[in-house]
């Protein structure tokens, strides 16, 4: 064997390695156990595979790849490191983007590459899913991106204009037309332009009228569109663990798409098409917020058995947590019964408020799901609500004209009385009015998260001080 | 190159293989996970380096650079931020900071 064919060997069989690599590790990462150790073994994989990779490129072009990599690199490295925990689910969308985009690249490249006038004819297989792959990845990135902007406060929440579905849909239908051409009819260059720049076209478009609310959704849908992407230009290399990860990526990543749609009570399509989180309207609300003073809240509670407290986005960019947990351990102190109740879609991604409830160091049995703590509302004396809003209003049971009709909520509303925290009068992400905030037995407490658990435990003290006002 | 059935093969056990290793995954774990497999498919840079490495003119040269700058991209902040999150949760078993 000469040393080239051995390189080649070399170089697959460390792909084999990360590619088991990658597996065990997101098996990991799904118990809190060894999730730590699950993000290692998969990182360790991926330097495996980047360095065996230098074994196969020859030296042709590798100064542009490593000052590619170092480019890539060291800018998100440091981003990363810094960015806010609050920020993190913007970061997500923005590096599936990168993936996408580089998916997308790698089809460009091929295509480009077959499209030359002499260049030998591809097998059919490999020509479709190059141009499928490229398709997917290009929707990713462009859709990512705006997923990002949208969740990084950088353009409107929605974009809307008459006849829009109709717009996307002969954008994607032009797009899907000219990869046909491609794969069966002509590869030309031009061609090659005008079909991407339709795939990317359509990411915008269909991102575009997407509110808030759906986004966690929608970046998980576009994780598994960029994993299918890197699955089918992997087929098109011949790089199998592309098509390993890839594939694993994009199964999983549709599951958990799938897992949060069904949390939201609307199938995939209606979050894609239906327009839903934007401005919408719903019944105008009768009668008044009721606000109340720090000092009247903290006698609630100090009266209070049975606390259950709601977290919302709002904690998350008051960096409340931390003061929210000192707030429950002095509850807890005082013998009441103290519990944290998690809708499946609180905050910009599923599971977003554990995390943040986790860094906090609250421990994991206060910590309650939607469908289990949903009944103990009745009995509960005062429940906090922190930040929260579409995900607490009841309009989505009793309003069949808003567009959150139908979405599964905390039952907050049962709760005997209801303390909103809330830093003014205005919509949650969603943009719609909140019955909740306007009923009897709620008041709102209006300042920063953070801010307002201070001033509750300061209270809380001085009540217990002073034997009860 | 890969044979058509077999690479058939590949992609379905692979689908099965990223249902079932979720499968059980607590909510808790949803962002972590979602974060940790947008990093594994940042395995895209390899390929975007082999395309890099046997691209040609200065226009194949140029969008394989981009591709590997992208990819590169997608794998180190993915990392960083998948290890940010998870971090926490030690600090939470760890009893208080």
């Amino acid at each position: 064997m000469d040393t080239q064919t051995l390189l080649v060997y070399f170089a697959k069989a460390s792909y084999l390695l990360a590619a088991a690599l990658f597996i065990l590790g997101i098996k990991r990462m799904s118990s809190p156990v060894t999730a730590r150790a699950g993000i290692k073994w998969a990182g360790i994989g991926m330097v495996i595979a980047t360095l065996a990779t230098f074994a196969i490129t020859g030296a042709h072009n590798v100064g542009w790849i490593v000052a590619g990599i170092a480019i890539g690199v060291i800018p998100t490295w440091l981003w990363g490191r810094k960015v806010a925990m609050t920020d993190m689910p913007q970061m997500v969308a923005l590096f599936n983007g990168m993936g996408g985009g580089s998916a997308a690249a790698i089809g460009a490249g091929e295509l480009l590459k077959f499209s030359q006038p002499g260049a030998p004819v591809p097998p059919i297989a490999t020509l479709a899913l190059a141009v499928v792959g490229a398709l997917i990845g290009s929707i990713s990135m462009t859709g990512s991106i705006i997923a990002w902007a949208k969740l990084d406060g950088r353009m409107d929440k929605v974009f809307r204009f008459g006849g829009q579905q109709a717009v996307n849909f002969i954008v994607f239908a032009a797009s899907v037309l000219a990869g046909l051409a491609l794969v069966a009819w002509k590869l030309d260059a031009n061609l090659v332009i005008v079909f991407f720049a339709l795939a990317l076209a359509f990411g915008v478009l269909m991102t575009l009228p997407i509110g808030g609310a759906d986004m966690p959704v929608v970046i998980s849908l576009y994780n598994a569109f960029t994993g299918l992407a890197v699955a089918f230009e992997g087929y098109a290399m011949g790089i199998e663990a592309l098509i390993v990860a890839g594939m694993v990526v994009g199964a999983a990543g549709t599951f958990l798409t799938q897992l949060m749609a069904k949390a939201m009570n609307r199938p995939i399509s209606n979050v894609l098409f239906s327009n839903f989180g934007g401005g919408g309207s719903g019944e105008a609300i009768a009668g008044s917020q009721k606000a109340i003073e720090a000092s009247d809240a903290a006698s609630l509670l100090y009266m209070a058995e049975k606390v259950i407290i709601v977290p919302g986005y709002g904690m998350a960019v008051a960096q409340a947590q931390h003061k929210i947990w000192e707030l429950s351990q002095a509850l807890i102190k005082a013998g009441k019964d103290v519990r944290f109740a998690i809708h499946p879609v609180a905050g910009r991604m599923p599971g977003h408020m554990n995390v943040l409830l986790a860094e906090a160091g609250v421990p994991y049995d206060l910590i309650a799901d939607m469908d289990d703590i949903n009944p103990e509302f009745k009995t509960c004396d005062v429940a906090i609500v922190i930040g929260a809003n579409d995900v607490v209003n009841p309009a989505a049971k009793t309003d069949k004209s808003s567009p959150i009709y139908g979405m599964p909520i905390l039952d907050v509303v049962d709760s005997k009385q209801t303390i909103v925290i809330k830093r003014g009068k205005g919509t949650g992400f969603a943009g719609i009015e909140n019955a909740l905030f306007y009923a009897d037995n709620t008041r709102m407490l209006y300042a920063d998260g953070k801010e307002a658990a201070n001033q509750l435990i300061a209270e809380l003290k001085a009540v217990e001080g002073g034997g009860g006002h | 190159m890969i044979d058509g059935f077999l690479a058939l093969y590949i992609f379905m056990l692979a689908a099965f293989t990223g249902k079932e290793i979720i499968g059980r995954v607590p909510v808790i774990l949803h962002t972590p996970l979602m974060s940790g497999s947008n990093f594994v498919h940042g395995i895209v840079l390899v390929g975007a380096m082999i395309a890099l490495a046997h691209a040609e003119s200065p226009l194949a040269i140029a969008i394989g650079f981009v591709g590997v700058v992208l990819g590169a991209g997608n794998a180190a902040g993915g990392y960083v931020v998948t290890e940010r999150m998870l971090e926490m949760f030690k600090s939470s078993k760890d009893g208080k900071k």
